[in-house]
This record gives structure tokens, C-alpha cells and sequence, in this order.
């Protein structure tokens, strides 16, 4: 790219301060013969140059800013939900921006895509030019090497001649890691040796790499897939598509793919903080126990923990959340059941103060609807209303109202199962309606209003003792199952960014030559110089000491 | 008296020791201004070192001649000579005649040696509250304060032992950071020892927490002299200028080239190790939360640190940009690094809540 006289040194953008400084006045004088193909090669220069470089990586660093100060569709989708409803006027104007899609949005993408434009036509002349200089010799020793960095002079002991000297140094300097190589001009023997060509390999290394860790994230969410399911304690999931919650599969994702192996949730262990007053409550440790099973396989105990992810039958399961599930059953005047059920309840604070729905479909004379608070550790606050004071079953009460109408599941229309629309419903219990909420502790039946029929609390261990209701709920554990074929790259890449980085900033990359005078009086004085390719800072004591190893220690101090 | 109580009795005191050290180093600044004044006669103290060696060459030389004796005598040939480790003294003082050459006083001793005196409390104070909590000191925001500032002080510390260069003149600042720091912890982020959340229990809290605040240890001190390199190029200009400089203690200092090397070395570590903390961080996001980068916000801003560095590293390399312009991306830098964590650590919303306030 730029012309240069010295073919070993690492090439670089014409900007780079190791680069020769431009000639003004030649710029001047191609200047207006520019035709299409020199601007575009002139556009292509200035996007490889250093400070293009420079000016995309702050740009990206500041284009990254807003995302932090508003909430994202990716990671706070209930955020944005929120956002909107606070500030009206605001926030469609900022989704114009795509504010709450900042790092999948098309500004940001333009800023990371010229960027590694840049980058890729910076590396390929570079690789290019770097293997070249692998194979090329170290150029020939400078006539005056005076001036040069660590510059150091000794004279040979007696009995050593020129030959001798440059002999033992080029070995010596082999020995340290250099390439040599043995000049003799006008005369004159020299050795011209280099070492450190694997700075240069690790800057490119690096840069390469960071390519890769784009690629294989653009590529990765492509294959993969990711999916939620709640399992409650007692019961299989099958690793099927049906078998989801939720299932976000990757743009080339092939669902033949899924290995249908099935997990149990045999168990959830929940601990709870109960001697430090200070985090009283606090959960110390989730485990879910589990058994799976793929075809025609063993069973297999596993755990899942919140830092202890499951990976099986090519899938990762992640413990995300749990909660309770009180057992439900809802029989009809009639005394039939029609309804029967662990729900799971959606946790509301650290207390687990949860809410859950409960709907019957069928078996009545109208739909049935339940909205229902579960209180593991039920106590009365001073207004009156109900709280949970301790994430553990030490008193749980399950409350209740009730609606009569249409669900409006008929439609065929997706409906959440943890909300119920009441729009289209009557309320019979609770809120305004005067009558009071259904309220039962594990083991309870109660009627429904307007002599509809009853609805039981099931307790899961009815032969606990009295008043120990710490089996009496099962829990459910929420887990995400993810698969992402590409993972192990990113992975790959970002230890060659390490390495490559590492490598590139501490391997210095230097020149040192040695070359041998005769002096008139037949002694031969030996000089000793190198000279810095990028960041040395031990480069002259590095020339001294080479010295000293090679002829003894300065003259002077003879 | 309960071990964490004990902690809060070294933190505080550690703080006083701190501030006396702070008040020496001052003292030092001052001195170092009114010597620069007053110092027309002063010589620049070069130490020559005295190497003694014998190098390849003369053992070649001694072994020629054995050879030849031993040779004349029948006899074997003497083994390769092994040189002796080399060690040279450097050349001290910038050379250019605007700087002075400056001792030790006896208020920079004192500050240096508070300094180590305050590390050990400081330390102290570290690992009991360890102790206390049984588990790692770095799992709150007064802790991260506590951890983070005692690398400081240690990274401080090292460099001193490390260094070629006599960096004690940065000790204003940083026993005034350390200081500040652990004022505004004790006093805001402040929570009893409590046991971790299940998804803090993970080996990568030891590893990705340490790494990211030993790093801020070194863009710290990175950031100190980028502060001074600025400070002495505007002197520098001045001088070439040829206009009468005001004596200041920036005389006694090196020079900005020097400092800019120096910070370029220590912000490179801080650097490594920046990109270490943002890998094992998604490593760790990954077991903890199934992804390992989702844009939370405090990923974002470990991010944008690490971009900003990385342009400070190209600015180094660009023409027109080493010098001056590079050192305050790296002002930039730190800046971003104390926002991430004060203000995105306390204000903004995200996965990563873990200040425990
Ligand atoms: C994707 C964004 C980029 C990042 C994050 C990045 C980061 C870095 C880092 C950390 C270094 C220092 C470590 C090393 O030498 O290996 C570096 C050096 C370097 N980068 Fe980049 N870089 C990027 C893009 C580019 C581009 C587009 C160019 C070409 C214009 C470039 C050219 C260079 C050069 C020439 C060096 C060596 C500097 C020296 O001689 O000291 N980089 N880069």
C-alpha cells in the first residue's frame, strides 16, 4: 500500500507514525488526475488508514452509549412496555431511532460493519506483507549504525579477529532468538539480525480473530435455538417443539434436529437464609434434581443450578426462575371434577407473594375463571392486606376470585395462561363485588359462590405433621433450553484475541546489528546497534547487555 | 468485637494513614516547586554502574590461549567460559536543560512509607471483612470500593518496586483517590457481611470480579500519568517557546515522552486484563444466565471501556493523534471506567444488581 524502502518492517496504513511521512508536494500533483479508479482507491486508503480506524472505534464506543440509558426490546422487553406508557410523546419518536433496538439497529450496525470493512482491508495487505517478511532475510546493515538506538562500541580482545567476532555474535544472536544474517560490505563483516516477527503475527492474529468472534455471533443465533418451559415438581418435558413454552428459533434452525429426550423434574430444593438477621429470607441455593432420559437410554440423576447449567442431547438447560404451583381441583355442582391441576403461580417479589390463573374450560354451566395470590408465609399488614413475609411454606394461604363468563380461549386466539381478560367475564368474588375472596390453606375445601360447586387446595404431603406445611406446595422450576452450535467459536476466538493480544503487546519486535572495524592498530573494534520496530522499552538495555555478552563490559569501565 | 467490626476499624483507620500520606506526598509537591525555584546550581545526579563481566568474546580469547597451552601441553581443552549476569546502572536525568534534578525528601519517605503503612491496613481490613462474610471480599458495591482501591495502592506500590523510573511523585494522587474512594464507600455503599445470592456463587466471581479490579488498578495509575504527561507538554510548549516557564514541580518530573511510555505500559496491562474480565464475564453469563452477551448495561459499558482503550491504543499508533490527543482518550477511559462503576452500578437498570443497596 504505501511505498516504503524498508521491505522487513510490518506494513501499515500510510498514517501510522512508523510510516514514512507523505510527500506533500507528490500528493499535490496527482491530485487533479484523479479519475474514477484513483478516487475510489483514494476512498478505500482513507477507509484503511489509522484514523479511520480510530474515528469507528469511538464512534462505536459512543454509538453503544444509548442503549444503556434506555431499555432494550432484546433484554428489558418489559422495560420498553413501560417507557411508553411514561413518556407517550417521547418514546415513538425514539423508536423512530430505533432506540429501543440500538445494537441490532441500522446506525449502529453501519458503524461495526465500516469498521471491520476497514479492518479486513487493513489485515489482508498485512498478512500478505508479513508473510513475505517471514521468509525474507534481514536486510542489510546500515553503513553508519552511530546513530541508531543503544548504540555501543567494544574493542575485541586481543587474538580475535574480525571473522572470530561476527561468528560468535551471529550464533549468540541466533541462540537469543534472532534471525541473521552475514553481510560483508566494502570489507567490512557485519551480522544484521531481527527477531519478534511474532508480534506482528499476533497483532493479525488478534485482528483475524475479532473478525471471527463477529462472524461466528452474526452466524450463531442463525443455527441455533432458544426455548422456555415451566416444569413443575412430578413432571416430563419432551424435547419437542410442542413440548415449549416459548421457542425462538434461529433463522436456519430445523426443528428435525431436536432430540426428543425427556426431563423430569423430580425435585426443587429451595434454601432460604435463617440465622444472619441481616439477609433473613435471602435464598442461598436453588437446585433442581432431575432425571433424564434419552431413547432407549438409562435414566440418568442430574442437577440444575443457577451457575450450573445441564448440557445434554446437544442442548444446554439453564435454571432461570421457580416458584409455586398449588395444587388445584375444582369440582362442579354436581361433585364431578372438571379441574385438576398444579398452576404454576408467577413470583411477585422476594417473598414470593405470587399470582396465578386458574381456568375451566368445561364441565360448568359457564366458564369458570380463578385469579389467585399465594402467600407462602401469609401475614396481615395493618391495612389489612395480605403479605408475604418469608419465601418459604411456613403458613401458605392460597386467595382466590372468581369469574363466570366466556375465557375467550374459543377463538382458537393464543392466550397467555398466567393472565385472564375479564372483559368478557362476571366477577363473583372479591374487589367490588362484596363477597369475599375464596382464602384456603393446603388441604381446604371451600364452595364456590352462588352454589357453583367447591374448589380444594390440595396438600401434596397430607401426612406431614400438624402445622408443618413445608412439603405442602409443590414448586416449579423454570428452565430455558438453548442450543447454539456456534458457541465454541466464540469461544475459540476470543482466547486467539487474548492470546494474539498478549503476544502483540509484550513480544518486542527489534533489529540489532553487530559489525566489525579493523583498527589501524589490528585490534578490531566492534559496534552494536538496533533499532525498535513499535513499542520497546528495553531496547537499549538490550543492545548493552548483548554487548557485554558478546565483548565484555564497555571500554570505559575496563 | 465481631470480625467485620474489626474490618471497619482497620478500613477507618487506614484512612487516616492514608490521608497523612496524602498530606506528605502534598508536602513533597510543594517542595519539589520551591526547589525548582531555587535551584540554579543543580547538578543532575547520574549513577554510573560498574559492570563486572567478562564477556563471550574474551573467554573466547582466554580459551584460544588455554587451548593453545593446553594443546602445547597435551592436555584437554579447557570448557566454554559461562559470562556473569550483567547489570548496568542507567544514566539517570532527562538531560534537557529544563528539568531539575530533585532527591528524596524527607516528606516523600514519610508519604511512601504511610502509604505501605495504610496498604497493610487497608489489606487487613480487606481480608477480615472476608472472613466475616466467609466467601470472597467483592460481592457488593462497599466491597468492590474496598477490594478495588487496595489494588490500587498495591498496583502503586508494585510499580514503585518495579519500575525504572521514580513514579512516587504520583502519590498525591492516588492516596487522594484511594481516600475519596473508600470515604464515599464506608459512608454510602455500606452493608453488613451478608452470604451470596445463588447466582453469585460461582468461581467466576473470584476470577472475573479480581481481574476486572486489578485492571482498574492499572488504568488508574495509567490515568494519573496521562494527567502529568498533559501537564508537562503544556510546559514543555511553553519552554520551547522560549518564554519564561513558571517554576513548577513538573520540572522534577520526567519528561512528557517518558510519561507517555510509562502510561502506554501500565495502560496496556490494564488493558489485557479489561479484555480478560469482558471474556470471562461472558463465560460467566453464559452459566448463570443462559447467554453469554445480551447488552445489559453493564455489559454495554464494559464495552464501551474496552473500545475506548482500544482506540487509545490506535491513537498511540496514528500519526497526530500520539501525544497529547492519546492521552485523553485515556482520560476518557478512566472516566468511563469510574462511571461504570458509580453511576451504572447505582442508577441504571439491569442484571447486574448486585451493589446490595
Ligand atoms: C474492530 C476494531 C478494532 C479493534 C478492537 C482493534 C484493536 C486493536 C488493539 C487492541 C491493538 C493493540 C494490540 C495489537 O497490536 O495487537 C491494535 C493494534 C493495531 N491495529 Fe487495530 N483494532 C481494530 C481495527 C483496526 C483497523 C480497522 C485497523 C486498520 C486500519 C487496525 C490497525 C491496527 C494496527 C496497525 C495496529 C498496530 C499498532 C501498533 O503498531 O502499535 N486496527 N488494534
Amino acid at each position: 500500500m504505501t511505498s516504503r524502502s524498508d521491505p522487513g518492517a510490518p506494513s501499515r496504513p500510510a498514517d501510522h507514525i512508523d510510516s514514512a511521512e507523505p510527500d506533500p508536494g507528490e500528493a499535490s500533483v496527482n491530485q487533479p488526475k484523479l479519475g474514477v479508479v484513483g478516487w475510489l482507491r483514494f476512498a478505500w486508503r482513507q477507509l484503511t488508514s489509522m484514523r479511520t480506524a480510530l474515528l469507528l472505534l469511538l464512534l462505536l464506543a459512543i454509538a453503544a452509549v444509548p442503549g444503556s440509558l434506555v431499555p432494550q426490546r432484546s433484554s428489558d422487553p418489559n422495560g420498553v412496555t413501560q417507557y411508553f406508557d411514561d413518556n407517550p410523546t417521547l418514546a415513538p419518536i425514539l423508536d423512530g431511532f430505533q432506540m429501543f433496538d440500538v445494537y441490532t439497529s441500522a446506525w449502529f450496525s453501519a458503524v461495526y460493519l465500516l469498521l471491520f470493512v476497514s479492518l479486513i482491508g487493513c489485515i489482508i495487505p498485512r498478512t500478505k506483507h508479513h508473510f513475505e517478511a517471514l521468509r525474507a532475510r534481514p536486510p542489510r546493515t546500515p553503513a553508519r549504525l552511530g546513530r541508531l538506538a543503544g548504540y555501543t562500541e567494544r574493542t575485541a580482545p586481543e587474538g580475535i579477529d574480525a571473522e572470530t567476532a561476527i561468528a560468535t555474535a551471529t550464533t549468540q544472536l541466533r541462540q537469543a532468538g534472532y534471525r541473521v544474517e552475514r553481510y560483508e560490505q566494502r570489507g567490512v563483516l557485519s551480522v544484521s539480525a531481527e527477531r519478534g516477527y511474532l508480534r506482528e503475527t499476533g497483532n493479525l492474529v488478534f485482528h483475524t480473530a475479532l473478525l471471527g468472534v463477529l462472524v461466528a455471533v452474526g452466524f450463531g443465533g442463525g443455527f441455533g435455538f432458544s426455548g422456555q418451559r415451566v416444569i413443575v415438581e412430578g413432571q416430563t418435558f419432551v424435547n419437542t417443539l410442542a413440548a415449549y413454552d416459548s421457542f425462538n428459533p434461529g433463522r436456519f434452525f430445523d426443528d428435525t434436529r431436536l432430540q426428543p429426550y425427556s426431563l423430569s423434574l423430580e425435585e426443587l430444593d429451595a434454601v432460604y437464609e435463617t440465622e444472619n438477621r441481616k439477609a433473613f429470607g435471602q435464598p442461598i441455593d436453588f437446585t433442581a434434581h432431575v432425571t433424564v432420559e434419552g431413547q432407549g437410554e438409562e435414566s440418568t440423576d442430574r442437577t440444575v443450578k443457577v451457575n450450573e447449567p445441564l448440557y445434554t442431547h446437544g442442548t444446554d438447560v439453564y435454571l432461570l426462575g421457580n416458584g409455586y404451583a398449588p395444587t388445584i381441583t375444582v369440582r362442579n355442582a354436581d361433585g364431578e371434577v372438571v379441574f385438576t391441576d398444579s398452576v404454576p403461580f408467577l413470583p411477585q417479589d422476594a417473598n414470593l407473594t405470587s399470582i396465578g390463573v386458574v381456568k375451566v374450560p368445561d364441565g360448568m354451566d359457564e366458564q369458570l375463571g380463578m385469579v389467585g395470590f399465594f402467600y407462602p408465609t401469609q401475614e396481615t399488614l395493618d391495612t389489612g392486606a395480605y403479605a408475604s413475609t418469608y419465601p418459604d411454606l411456613v403458613y401458605p394461604v392460597l386467595t382466590l376470585n372468581v369469574y363466570q363468563g366466556d375465557l375467550g380461549i374459543n377463538e382458537g386466539k393464543p392466550t397467555s395462561v398466567y393472565t385472564l381478560d375479564p372483559s368478557t367475564m362476571e366477577q363473583l368474588t372479591g374487589g367490588d363485588t362484596g363477597v369475599d375472596s375464596i382464602e384456603l390453606m393446603p388441604g381446604e375445601t371451600t364452595e364456590l359462590p352462588n352454589g357453583l360447586g367447591t374448589v380444594t387446595f390440595e396438600n401434596a404431603s397430607p401426612d406431614a405433621s400438624e402445622g408443618d406445611y413445608s412439603q405442602s406446595v409443590p414448586r416449579f422450576a423454570s428452565f430455558d433450553i438453548h442450543h447454539d452450535p456456534t458457541q465454541i467459536w466464540v469461544l475459540v476466538f476470543a482466547v486467539l484475541i487474548l492470546a494474539g493480544l498478549l503476544v502483540s503487546l509484550f513480544v518486542p519486535r527489534r533489529r540489532m546489528w553487530v559489525k566489525a572495524l579493523e583498527r589501524p592498530d589490528g585490534r578490531i573494534a566492534l559496534e552494536y546497534a538496533a533499532l525498535a520496530r513499535g513499542e520497546d522499552p528495553t531496547l537499549e538495555d538490550a543492545v548493552s547487555a548483548f554487548a557485554d555478552k558478546h565483548a565484555g563490559p564497555a571500554d570505559d569501565a575496563k | 468485637m465481631q470480625l467485620d467490626e474489626i474490618s471497619i476499624l482497620c478500613v477507618y483507620s487506614a484512612m487516616v494513614v492514608y490521608a497523612i500520606a496524602f498530606i506528605a506526598f502534598s508536602i513533597d509537591l510543594a517542595k519539589r516547586s520551591a526547589a525548582v525555584t531555587a535551584a540554579a546550581d543543580a547538578t543532575p545526579e547520574v549513577t554510573a554502574g560498574a559492570p563486572e563481566h567478562v564477556g563471550v568474546l574474551q573467554a573466547a580469547a582466554a580459551a584460544k590461549a588455554s587451548a593453545a597451552a593446553a594443546a602445547a601441553e597435551g592436555g584437554a581443552s579447557a570448557g566454554p567460559a559461562r559470562p556473569a549476569k550483567v547489570k548496568l546502572g542507567a544514566a539517570g536525568g532527562p538531560g534537557a536543560g529544563a528539568s531539575v534534578a530533585y532527591g528524596r525528601s524527607p516528606a516523600l519517605r514519610v508519604g511512601v512509607a504511610m502509604t505501605v503503612l495504610a496498604w497493610l491496613l487497608h489489606l487487613s481490613g480487606t481480608v477480615l471483612r472476608g472472613l466475616a462474610a466467609g466467601r470472597v471480599p467483592w460481592a457488593n458495591m462497599y466491597e468492590f470500593a474496598l477490594t478495588g482501591t487496595l489494588i490500587i495502592t498495591t498496583v502503586f506500590l508494585l510499580v514503585l518496586v518495579v519500575a525504572k523510573q521514580d513514579l512516587r511523585f504520583l502519590g498525591t494522587f492516588v492516596t487522594g483517590l484511594v481516600l475519596v474512594l473508600l470515604g464515599v464507600a464506608t459512608i454510602n455503599f455500606y452493608v453488613s457481611p451478608i452470604p451470596l445470592p445463588p447466582a453469585l456463587q460461582s468461581i467466576w466471581l473470584v476470577i472475573h470480579v479480581f481481574v476486572a479490579s486489578a485492571s482498574v488498578g492499572f488504568f488508574a495509575l495509567g490515568f494519573a500519568l496521562s494527567v502529568v504527561q498533559l501537564m508537562q507538554a503544556r510546559r514543555e510548549a511553553v519552554i520551547a517557546s522560549a518564554k519564561a516557564a513558571k517554576a513548577s514541580f513538573l520540572a522534577t518530573l520526567p519528561d512528557a515522552v517518558s510519561l507517555e511510555n510509562l502510561a502506554y505500559r501500565v495502560n496496556i496491562i490494564g488493558f489485557i486484563m479489561w479484555t480478560f474480565t469482558l471474556m470471562a464475564g461472558a463465560v460467566w453469563a453464559e452459566k448463570a444466565w443462559g447467554r453469554y452477551w445480551g447488552w445489559d448495561t453493564k455489559e454495554v459499558w464494559t464495552f464501551i471501556i474496552w473500545v475506548v482503550y482500544a482506540g487509545y491504543i490506535h491513537a498511540r499508533a496514528t500519526r497526530g493523534w500520539r501525544g497529547s490527543r492519546s492521552a485523553w482518550l485515556a482520560i476518557i477511559g478512566f472516566s468511563t471506567v469510574l462511571f461504570n462503576f458509580t453511576v451504572v452500578n447505582l442508577f441504571f437498570k439491569g442484571l447486574h444488581a448486585y451493589s446490595g443497596l
